[in-house]
């Protein structure tokens, strides 16, 4: 519980995505913040011992894309969030889409999408779509930002 | 010590199979973490994964950083200040999906402490550069101040 008081509700897939967000932690957890991760056995070694598991999936497997947009909503759901920020992939659109749509009018909730610095030349497909879905799409590469479609507001690299 | 690392998701032959062969000109220690990979490394300590815990230390003693272009070895490395020599994946070579690896080291090139090997060719050189630079000096780039900040203003609804 932070000095903000935010409920915040973070998405990220294993790789780069993750040590992304987890450079963000100072940050996030001056809030009341839930980590979601698809890789949980990582968060612990990290020392994140309440990191919920959502699984990986991608839009060549429909049925686990299924199960993963299942979960997400209750994500959502038992969160309650302020604000849903996602480094990636599939889940963490889904999380945006849902925190949307659930907490959108209700509590204001905000979406930020946050695209990978491993994307320097291109976004990826998700953000690309997070462009749509979240409330911000922000990249890492300042050459990426597109006007009112995506913005550059600093890197970790 | 000089460390490999390939990450967490993919085998990478290419880089373990080259560094297999450098490693008896090395004239130090090689330990490689190789992923799923089917090549099996003879001439350097080999771990398909390795822990956060024993990874960790490894990077703190490791003089070099030979890694695939991921930005988490990336950040790891910059984290204990090391030089590291990066060999992109290739899609054609079927090392990854597509090339974002090679559009990270298009735009990384020139960085402090960060060398680029565009292939297996010319990971000896770089990794002589690389000892030859001692502690890569560690930067905290003011892009990641920005972020942060940037970060905390979305969560209080200060929308930039």
């Amino acid at each position: 519980m932070g000095e903000y008081n935010k409920r915040v509700l973070t998405v990220a897939s294993g790789g780069g995505r993750r040590d992304e967000l987890m450079l963000l932690r100072p940050t996030l957890e001056q809030n009341d913040v839930q980590h979601v991760m698809t890789d949980t056995a990582l968060a612990q070694q990290q020392g994140i011992t309440a990191a919920e598991r959502l699984p990986d999936c991608n839009r060549n497997n429909p049925l686990r894309a299924l199960y993963c947009g299942v979960r997400a909503v209750w994500m959502v759901l038992k969160q309650r969030p302020h604000a849903v920020i996602s480094t990636g992939a599939a889940p963490g659109l889904m999380c945006l889409l849902f925190g949307r749509l659930l907490f959108g009018r209700m509590l204001g909730a905000r979406t930020l999408w946050i695209d990978s610095v491993a994307n320097g030349e291109e976004l990826s497909m998700c953000g690309k779509l997070s462009m749509t879905i979240a409330h911000q799409c922000r990249v890492q590469w300042e050459d990426l930002a597109m006007g009112v479609s995506s913005h550059y507001r600093g890197a970790v690299l | 010590m000089i460390l490999v690392t390939v990450g967490m998701q993919l085998g990478f032959d290419r880089l373990i199979e080259a560094m297999d062969r450098l490693a008896p000109d090395l004239n130090t220690a090689v330990i490689a973490q190789t992923g799923k990979g089917r090549y099996v490394p003879r001439n350097m300590e080999a771990y398909e994964k390795i822990e956060p815990e024993r990874f960790e230390p490894m990077v703190k003693s490791a003089e070099v950083i030979v890694s695939h272009a991921g930005i988490g070895s990336v950040l790891t490395a910059a984290r204990y200040a090391k030089p590291i020599v990066l060999l992109p994946r290739r899609a054609s070579l079927n090392e990854h999906r597509n090339d974002h690896q090679m559009a990270t080291v298009r735009k990384l090139e020139g960085r402090p402490g960060i060398l680029i090997a565009q292939d297996e060719s010319e990971l000896a050189e770089r990794i002589r550069e690389a000892q030859a630079l001692g502690e890569a000096p560690q930067q905290q780039a003011p892009s990641i101040q920005q972020l942060h900040n940037a970060l905390a203003d979305f969560i209080e609804g200060r929308m930039l």
